[in-house]
């Protein structure tokens, strides 16, 4: 091959590193596979083995046809940024969403119709009910996280991303992780711990990609330009490192044989409790806001070309945020054999969060100040403004539920799911959508998106969804909460369990009307996406977009 | 130097920044996480609470597996209509061996803390394979393919030591006898049933399915079933005194 640069072409410490890594993985892998215990398990080896394998012959392949020189971190005084590793995420995220969104119709479809089972062990409710979850979250929500995390942290600090590999390790690895977890809960490996299913090996592996993520994102960091930290990398920052640190606190386990997928949690009984919801409770806390957070400072006020409301409120925002969350996981266990005294301060910390949340919620409202025509003009700024007025929403419900008489109603029924997908729903994946709509043009170098038009149907259609699915779970939850607490004129129940049951029908159905509309809104964006990135690009000299305003 | 200004030094300073968060974030897990390992009313013990029997713990197992928790809790709340529902509100001590602790979140089934001896085996088995034939308006999915799978027990005894490891008491001659264990109790008269009672008392001890003698194999419903009759019968509430760990 040409080489006109004149520079020697070898091979990098991490193309080495990395090939041989994957290499002993594989092999390992092998083995492991022909001693498994089961062969669900034996089926991930083989899976482990496959990538390995086939991602030690890419790394040779690329080799062989990349330049000598890996790419320079300027290009005539401007930063080259790697976009490669998050156009993968962001085209991994719209699959996923379309996945998760897919599979959630479906278990809510059981739960109205249980016919639908089909006696199949793998559809049935207890196995795609956390496929769901973690599609949504992890797997959706993860990969925009990663996405615009990649794409702010190297915008802000004017600095090309570190490494080579390392990006597409974060990206590739982390997909890979989701499709050994989900692949997993539907052949029954699982902890059968909320939000925290997969077994100890995906764990492991989801271990090493977050350690490669954090260094990535802190070496971007270390590498920048500009004087100050943007506050969206704080948030991106809280988020990475808190979830590495619940990650490995609540997965402590020992597998029972490293042929066997099965592990047990070095944890028990209340212990167990107290630290799966010190996780699950964060895991909204950093995961679902934090990252998220991150998005919004900086996603709206560049779509609304002003400056972030107030400086000192983010400053306020960000520490007490994170400081208080971390208190409020008790209030999932309330009344349970959890201590009177840890449930009490999950619930007074919870209350407090509600202020963070809503200076939150004001810092990014507000940024439209000056701005507000373009509620009307641009529906992508409008689903990103419903989005925090639906973060201010579920965060004025989350602390009214966490109070203790009104748990004692609420907890185990239908309003939580309700509360969380106005969470999910409203904010997450609002949020997230219009991040993605910001971000194709600007990565793909397009002059904007394929249709607006389709956006207005989008946010509509996917607005009323979300209108009838926590609506009719306000009911529901409220409804069978107070049937099981009702008493007859005699001093007896007045339900059995199953008559509570019954009652629900009719809100499942509006339940999985209100899905469906989400979903058709999700499937119109993707078109929209395709269609984006299938138009022709815009014009090589760059639009002269306004510098971002620095957060001082 | 006003407090605004000292904040640069963090957003100028990205390991300083990671550092206070990291600080920041710790404090609240650390204050309710740990003295739940040392107060008296999370680590109490109560007479009748023991590890489960190999058998009851490959139920348990296979209920971690399909994922109950998503519908069932199992955790009786000490609410007037729970308590007349389900019955006795739950204990710590009654999780102690729970690894994971399976209290959940959601009822779109009812609780099953205390669902040990409630219904009969049979029920449980018709229950299991169609729901709707013992509760016609139940939303569970069937869970046929228990009933018709063997109960995988080769690896039972490596289940026992991972656990005696994380501090169960299960003793070497339990985990030597975890296989035939498992089988002595999903048999109908066992000739050994006096040694099996010996190591962990009160275990319900019976052809769970009704299919074991005839086909000479463990099925998962078994064990699941096993597990299921277990739940929440350890304690004797007549005798148990309430007030022993107030603090």
């Amino acid at each position: 091959m040409a080489n006109p640069t004149g520079v020697r072409k070898s091979f990098t410490h991490g193309e080495i590193g990395l090939a041989i890594a994957l290499s002993v993985l594989a092999l390992f892998s092998l083995i492991v596979a022909g001693k498994a215990h089961s062969s669900a398990y034996s089926f991930h080896a083989i899976l482990f083995a496959a990538v390995s394998a086939y991602f030690v012959y890419k790394i040779i392949d690329r080799f062989h046809s990349r330049p000598a020189e890996l790419p320079a971190l300027e290009i005539d005084g401007k930063p080259n940024y790697n976009y490669g590793p998050i156009k993968f995420a962001t085209i991994a995220a719209l699959f996923w969403g379309i996945a998760g969104f897919t599979v959630g119709l479906y278990a809510a479809l059981e739960l109205a119709f249980p016919l639908l089972n089909f006696d199949l062990p793998w559809i049935s409710f207890g196995r795609i009910r956390p496929l769901h979850t973690s599609a949504v979250i992890f797997a959706f929500g993860g990969n925009v996280l990663v996405a615009t995390s990649f794409y702010v942290v190297q915008r802000t600090c004017r600095a090309r991303m570190v490494g080579d590999l390392a990006p597409w390790f974060v990206v590739i690895g982390y997909n890979f992780f989701i499709v050994i977890a989900g692949t997993g809960y539907l052949l029954g490996i699982t902890q059968s711990k909320e939000y925290a299913e997969p077994e100890w090996y995906s764990d492991l592996w989801l271990t090493i990609v977050w350690v490669v993520y954090l260094i990535v994102f802190m070496g971007t960091i270390l590498r920048r330009k500009e004087p100050h930290i943007y506050v969206a990398n704080w948030f991106f920052l809280g988020f990475i490192l808190t979830i590495a640190v619940l990650h490995l606190g609540n997965n402590a386990a020992i597998p029972v044989s490293v042929f066997s997928s099965k592990s047990y949690i070095v944890w028990a009984g209340v212990q167990d409790a107290m630290v799966q919801w010190w996780y699950g409770h964060n895991a909204v806390g950093f995961f679902l806001t934090a990252g998220f957070l991150g998005i919004m400072y900086y996603f709206i006020p560049k779509r609304a070309d002003r400056p972030v409301y107030s400086y000192r409120l983010s400053i306020i925002h960000f520490w007490s945020l994170i400081f208080l969350y971390i208190w409020a996981g008790p209030h999932h266990l309330h009344y349970t054999a959890l201590p009177d005294w840890a449930q009490t301060l999950g619930m007074t910390f919870s209350v407090m969060l509600w202020m963070p949340s809503w200076g939150g919620m004001i810092n990014g409202i507000m940024t439209l100040s000056g701005a507000w025509d373009k509620l009307r003009t641009d529906p992508v700024i409008r689903m990103m403004v419903v989005s925090v007025a639906f973060y201010g929403m579920s965060t004025f419900e989350g602390p009214l539920m966490s109070v203790k008489v009104v748990n004692s109603l609420s907890h185990y029924t239908d309003w939580t799911i309700g509360h969380v997908h106005s969470g999910a729903l409203g904010w997450v994946a609002y949020i997230s959508f219009g991040a993605i709509y910001c971000l194709v043009p600007w990565l793909w170098n397009r002059k904007g998106l394929y249709s607006l038009k389709l956006v207005e149907w989008h946010f509509w259609l996917s607005s009323l969804g979300i209108v009838l699915y926590i609506t009719s779970m306000w009911v529901a939850g409220i409804l069978q909460g107070l049937m099981w607490r009702a008493y007859n004129s005699l001093g007896f129940l007045e339900y059995s369990f199953v008559e509570t049951v019954e009652a629900m029908h009719p809100f499942y159905l509006i339940r999985a009307l209100g899905g469906l509309l989400f979903l058709t809104g999700a499937v119109l964006m993707v078109y929209n996406i395709w269609k984006t990135i299938a138009s022709p690009e815009a014009s090589a000299v760059p639009e002269a977009r306004p510098a971002m305003v620095p957060a001082e | 130097m006003s407090a605004w200004a000292k904040h640069q030094i963090l957003e100028t300073n990205a390991i300083l920044l990671m550092i206070g968060a990291l600080i920041v974030i710790s404090i609240g897990g650390i204050v309710e996480i740990v003295p739940l390992f040392y107060l008296k009313n999370t680590i109490e013990t109560v007479d009748g609470v023991r590890p489960y029997t190999p058998l009851e713990l490959a139920g348990r197992n296979i209920y971690v597996r399909e994922g109950c928790y998503n519908c069932h809790s199992q955790m009786v709340r000490p609410l007037r209509d729970e308590v007349e529902r389900y019955g006795h509100y739950s204990l710590a001590a009654e999780s102690m061996y729970d690894r994971p602790f399976q209290w959940g979140s959601k009822r779109t089934g009812p609780d099953l803390a205390r669902v040990g001896g409630k219904y009969s085996d049979t029920w449980h088995l018709d229950h299991l394979n169609d729901p709707r034939s013992v509760i016609p308006a139940s939303i569970m999915p069937s869970y046929r393919w228990l009933a018709e799978t063997e109960l995988d027990i080769t690896y039972l005894d490596e289940d026992l030591m991972v656990q005696k490891a994380l501090g169960v008491p299960y003793t070497d001659e339990m985990i030597e006898n975890a296989k035939r264990d498992a089988v002595i109790q999903g048999t109908l008269d066992p000739v050994e049933a006096d040694d099996l009672l010996a190591r962990y008392p009160n275990a319900n001890i019976r052809d769970f399915t009704g299919t074991v003698t005839a086909s000479g194999r463990l099925t998962e419903a078994d064990a699941l079933i096993a597990y299921l009759q277990s739940l929440g019968t350890a304690i004797d509430f007549n005798l148990y005194d309430d007030n022993a760990n107030i603090r």
